[in-house]
């Protein structure tokens, strides 16, 4: 059993779990993902890793309530325990390549671009960070990327909180004049992709993360197959990160919704 | 002096009409009057050619005859000498190209059904309690590692278990059991009989190390620092694909994933929080022992029409007769020397349709294969909302990736000598992760030559 250390919420429906997983959290990176189960009849589901602490042998997830897991997620309460965990898997982030970097997050993609944020402030080749959200509310981490980032660029769907748009639109201002040699961005697939659109412009090498349908996350299952500059590729053990430009995203798009029928059924169960 | 015949006692399996629609396990087996029945009809052969066909060189006419006798124990003594898992053995090896292959009971009237009474010895044995004492934990001195949980390292665990070392498995799934539990269906292997094997290993000292991927959670290196050998059976790996028009439609999985999803995750009770997609109509593409499976968990999973679509003939399907026979019994349809050309799509992201085209097969070329070729204009199509590939695996790539120093062959299996060690000093290997996709039975004789070599190597003695 693992056990949560601590909950934190960070918006509405979002939490942060610090979760007791010691082996997980000896060689766990910025980049990859694990794979846990609620209870002994839960299914696999995966989440990133957004911190970790080997001393302490925790590993930090960011989960948004957007399913029937997830769901079950949010009313556990700091003392219970996740029934399996495991990881850490797939392979993590290198950016080492890039000097000149934008990290781009989108909704709980916030998850994946902090650790990358706080990793290059630490190298001494901070990024700029753009993030968006629908609302104020779901604005995430935005005293920690201040910290971390060289220039932290907030905007909102709706407008309620410093300026309106999505992230694409501070990306076409930001591109001409900034000149970045890389484009890391972490959203849901559609903002991946509107991103790509744009960099693809501009000539931008830009890394994506893909959050595939995936069973035991190892290679075996193929679920989470992504079709990479017209190959096969996994995404739990070739990515999660690959070139955006090289994603055939109208086929990944839609088999995310591979299993909404039965989600939804899910739903109406409980 | 003539020998009498005596017809082998048929497998009792239930109503193919009932079967097909529940995950209840198809073959009943024997009951014990059958089992000594049928164990009587060994010859006792001198030079039992039928140990030859063994992979684990069981001691088969010794446990016939006391099954004969009918002291079951000792029958169960004899084979977990050699075997610690006839329960599952008797249900899922090949015997047909094995030990009954080579039977000489076969010139008379039928080879005796050595599967059949080893798994009524099997499953007696799991009703009993295990009697030896295991070793104190504080006299295991040596200390080995295991990765992977399938029938090759389940079968290393236990033979160096037995010879007193402390055995640690490492398994990357929330269950152990490798293949056992992920892919061979309940109907064909009932998970239970996995636990209780499992079980008694547990009980019989071996550490079971769940959601443990070695490679990510703990480096092949640290095993080879705090340990004294590490067997690697880690089991195949990637699945393959078609490589054909459509294939990323929703509905196309790979055997993998759909057997996983219901063997492991218990996808098809109502309850289970894990979908998997119910088709009407499903096709599978390979005709394997995996794709029977496939087919037949889709009858019961309530498809209306399932399709097995191979592009040879039915002599040249790769699975066991028996599988064969049972699927078409449940009413599996064969599209044979047919080969898929495409996935029509329902206009929202869905297959809905393949397009396949028939083939013929050429004369035998020297090796005696005959290729398939097309037949210009020969497409059709068939209806399918649930496509199946059981196509095989490539080698899993994770240990390879993360521990660069391992040998590996140009398929990218794990390189072994000819004593299952690898090229790295004390890691040895076997299964699936070296020969490729095989069966049970010889990744069974993989882990037991491996777990020879390490006794040997550690100075562990019976």
């Amino acid at each position: 059993m693992y056990e949560i250390k601590k909950i934190r919420p960070l918006a509405p429906n979002v939490r942060e779990y610090t979760v007791y997983a010691p082996v997980a959290a000896r060689h766990a990176k910025a980049g990859q993902f694990i794979i846990l189960r609620v209870d002994e009849r839960g299914e696999r589901v995966p989440f990133t890793v957004c911190d970790y602490d080997r001393d302490a042998g925790t590993i930090t997830l960011l989960i948004q309530q957007v399913g029937y897991t997830t769901d079950l997620i949010g009313k556990m309460k700091e003392g219970d325990a996740f029934h399996d965990f495991v990881g850490p898997l797939g392979r993590a982030t290198d950016l080492s390549e890039y000097k000149n970097i934008v990290l781009v997050g989108g909704g709980i993609g916030t998850a994946v671009i902090y650790p990358q944020a706080k990793q290059l402030a630490s190298e001494g080749k901070a990024a700029d960070v753009i993030v968006g959200a629908r609302n104020k509310e779901l604005i995430m981490y935005e005293d920690e990327f201040r910290a971390a980032a060289r220039e932290l660029y907030l905007t909102t769907d709706d407008g309620s909180y410093v300026r309106k748009g999505f992230v694409t639109d501070v990306l076409k201002e930001l591109l001409p004049v900034k000149k970045y040699d890389c484009v890391f961005a972490v959203g849901p697939m559609p903002m991946m992709r509107a991103v790509c659109n744009v960099t693809k412009e501009y000539g931008v090498h830009t890394v994506v993360s893909m959050n595939s349908i995936m069973v035991d996350g190892t290679g075996m299952c193929g679920g989470c197959r992504v079709r990479v500059g017209g190959k096969i590729k996994y995404a739990c053990v070739d990515g999660p990160e690959f070139d955006g430009h090289e994603i055939d995203w109208d086929e990944s798009l839609s088999r995310l919704r591979a299993y909404k029928e039965h989600e939804d059924a899910c739903r109406l169960r409980r | 002096m003539a020998i009498e015949k005596k017809p082998r006692n048929q497998m009792p399996c239930r109503e193919p009409k009932q079967r097909a629609r529940t995950f209840e396990e198809v073959a009943l087996g024997y009951d014990l009057e059958t089992a000594r029945a049928e164990a009587s009809r060994c010859l006792g052969c001198k030079n039992p050619l039928c140990m030859q066909g063994c992979p684990v060189g069981v001691r088969i006419p010794e446990f016939l005859h006391a099954v004969a006798e009918g002291n079951i124990p000792l029958a169960g003594r004899i084979i977990n000498s050699t075997n610690s898992l006839p329960a599952v053995c008797g249900r899922v090896c090949p015997q047909e190209n094995q030990c009954e292959k080579m039977c000489v009971r076969a010139k008379i009237d039928a080879p005796v059904a050595i599967g059949n009474v080893e798994r009524f010895v099997g499953d007696s044995m799991l009703e009993s309690k295990p009697s030896e004492n295991p070793v104190k934990s504080k006299e295991r001195a040596k200390r080995v590692a295991v990765v992977g949980s399938g029938p090759a390292s389940l079968t290393c665990a236990a033979s160096l278990s037995a010879l007193g070392a402390k055995v640690c498995i490492f398994e990357a799934f929330h269950k152990a059991g490798g293949v056992l539990v992920y892919g061979i269906p309940e109907f064909r292997l009932p998970k239970k009989l996995v636990e209780s094997e499992i079980a008694k290993l547990a009980a019989s000292g071996v550490e079971i190390n769940l959601n443990t991927v070695i490679g990510k959670s703990v480096t092949v290196e640290e095993l080879t620092e705090n340990y004294d050998a590490v067997f690697i059976g880690s089991g195949a790996g990637l699945p393959l694909f078609l490589g054909i028009e459509g294939e990323g439609l929703n509905g196309i999985v790979s055997a993998n994933e759909y057997l996983t999803r219901v063997n492991l995750m218990k996808a098809y009770e109502k309850d289970s929080a894990t979908p998997v997609r119910r088709g009407n109509n499903v096709c599978i593409f390979g005709a394997g022992n995996v794709a029977m499976d496939a087919a037949r968990t889709a009858l019961r999973l309530g498809a209306q029409n399932v399709t097995v679509v191979y592009r040879r003939g039915k002599e040249e399907m790769p699975a066991r007769k028996e599988e064969i026979r049972h699927a078409e019994e449940e009413g599996v349809k064969f599209e044979l020397l047919s080969a898929p050309v495409g996935f029509v799509g329902d206009g929202s992201g869905s297959v809905q349709k393949v397009v396949c085209e028939r083939m013929k097969l050429t004369e035998p070329d020297a090796g005696g294969r005959r290729t398939p070729v097309r037949i210009e204009g020969s497409e059709f199509e068939i209806d399918c909302d649930l496509a199946v590939i059981a196509l095989g695996t490539s080698p899993n790539p994770l240990i390879k990736n993360s521990f660069p120093a391992l040998e590996v062959g140009a398929r990218g299996t794990i390189t072994v000598d000819e004593n299952m060690q690898t090229n790295i000093d004390k890691v040895y290997a076997g299964g699936d992760a070296v020969t490729g996709a095989a069966t049970v039975i010889l990744a069974m004789g993989a882990g037991r030559k491996a777990a020879a070599a390490i006794a040997k190597r550690l100075g562990l003695k019976e």
